[in-house]
């Protein structure tokens, strides 16, 4: 049973390995949407890995609003260690996730501080939502907004076949 | 147009354990994944894991290091252990309280060299192991090689120079996992600490 905190060490080190490595590699262009989509996608395999293994044993789920709040309760709760603040939607599918002490930004700041540089510690997160509905069948685009630190909004919206 | 939604809701104490656990194996098993896609060898990737020093000193990027120089702070404020007042003690706090604290597994500290500078801590089950197999092309690689980093880095921020290295590897076949730690010298002036 592993530790809170050893995730939390861990991702902050992957996000300064991943930016490192790049800045390393010389390739400043196109090196911020790399970096993103590289955490977005390691975030994406482990969402769908720890939603089969957290669900394996429940009933299936009514609807997507259904999912939706299992994602802002149970799955929140386990990941982020508290349950979403404010869940929105404007029923036709699009969702606004706003956590108002979000964990992975509250060691960042209160703040404005550091604001520009709060996408890359989010990435990972929306992967994480991403690969979570995408196992339970919500085909989605996640995205994620701060202001001000440590809130933050995520915003998932459902891709229509 | 948009409403708005508030919850209440329970959950059970097992469960809440069960998905942080996984969090932790399952995110380190992407970034190993990661690795090695963006390294060529496994050599490569158990250097980024761990942090080994050469004579050449290519740049490398220290992960297990870096989150060890971290975790010290977090485990003197979190148990109230004292300094120690020597290897001895120093190995047994490592596997009695550290790693049962991070982990929550109590490794046993057997082999100790003569000298009392050298032993090893066996674990009988790795977590970040857990769902993992290695595929046949990457045989060498140390998979839980962020666990040496993490020692190393956490004890030279406590003024020990350690040497960490895994002897048994249950992921590549061994019966169980034998991490080997050597003491080489006290750090005696205040280094800079952290990467080069």
């Amino acid at each position: 049973m592993a530790d809170d905190v050893l995730f939390e060490f861990l991702h902050m080190e992957m996000v300064s390995h991943i930016y490192k490595e790049q800045a390393s590699r010389g390739e400043m262009d196109k090196d911020r949407a790399t970096c993103v989509s590289a955490l977005e996608g390691m975030g994406f395999r482990v969402g769908q890995g720890l939603i089969e293994r957290f669900t394996k044993d429940s009933p299936s789920f009514k609807d997507d609003l259904d999912i939706m709040k299992f994602i802002c309760k149970d799955f929140w709760i386990n990941v982020f260690r508290k349950q979403i603040d404010n869940l929105r939607t404007n029923h036709q599918g699009t969702y606004v996730l706003q956590d108002n002490k979000f964990s992975l930004l509250t060691q960042l700041s209160s703040g404005k501080q550091y604001l520009e540089e709060a996408p890359k510690y989010l990435a990972y997160s929306c992967g994480l939502v991403r690969g979570a509905l995408s196992n339970l069948g919500m085909d989605c685009v996640v995205t994620a907004e701060v202001s001000p630190m440590p809130s933050c909004k995520f915003q998932v919206v459902i891709q229509k076949i | 147009m948009y409403a708005s939604t508030q919850f209440f809701w329970r959950f059970t104490e097992s469960s809440l354990d069960f998905m942080n656990s996984e969090l932790f194996t399952l995110t380190y098993g992407a970034l190993v994944t990661q690795l090695c896609k963006d390294y060529e060898n496994d050599e490569e990737v158990n250097k980024q894991l761990d942090k080994i020093l050469f004579a050449h000193a290519l740049p490398v990027f220290p992960l297990g290091y870096n989150i060890g120089v971290r975790l010290i702070e977090d485990f003197l404020a979190r148990s109230s252990v004292g300094r120690c007042q020597d290897f001895r003690e120093t190995a047994d706090v490592i596997a009695k309280v550290a790693f049962k604290m991070y982990l929550g597994i109590t490794p046993s500290v057997t082999n100790w060299s003569p000298a009392g500078d050298e032993f090893s801590l066996i674990l009988e089950s790795n977590p970040l192991v857990d769902f993992v197999e290695l595929p046949d092309n990457h045989s060498t690689l140390v998979y839980s090689n962020l666990l040496c980093g993490v020692l190393r880095g956490a004890l030279e921020m406590v003024q020990m120079a350690v040497d960490v290295k895994f002897a048994q590897d249950s992921l590549r076949g061994d019966n169980v996992t034998e991490i080997r730690m050597k003491f080489i010298k006290r750090i005696e002036e205040n280094l800079p600490a952290g990467d080069e």
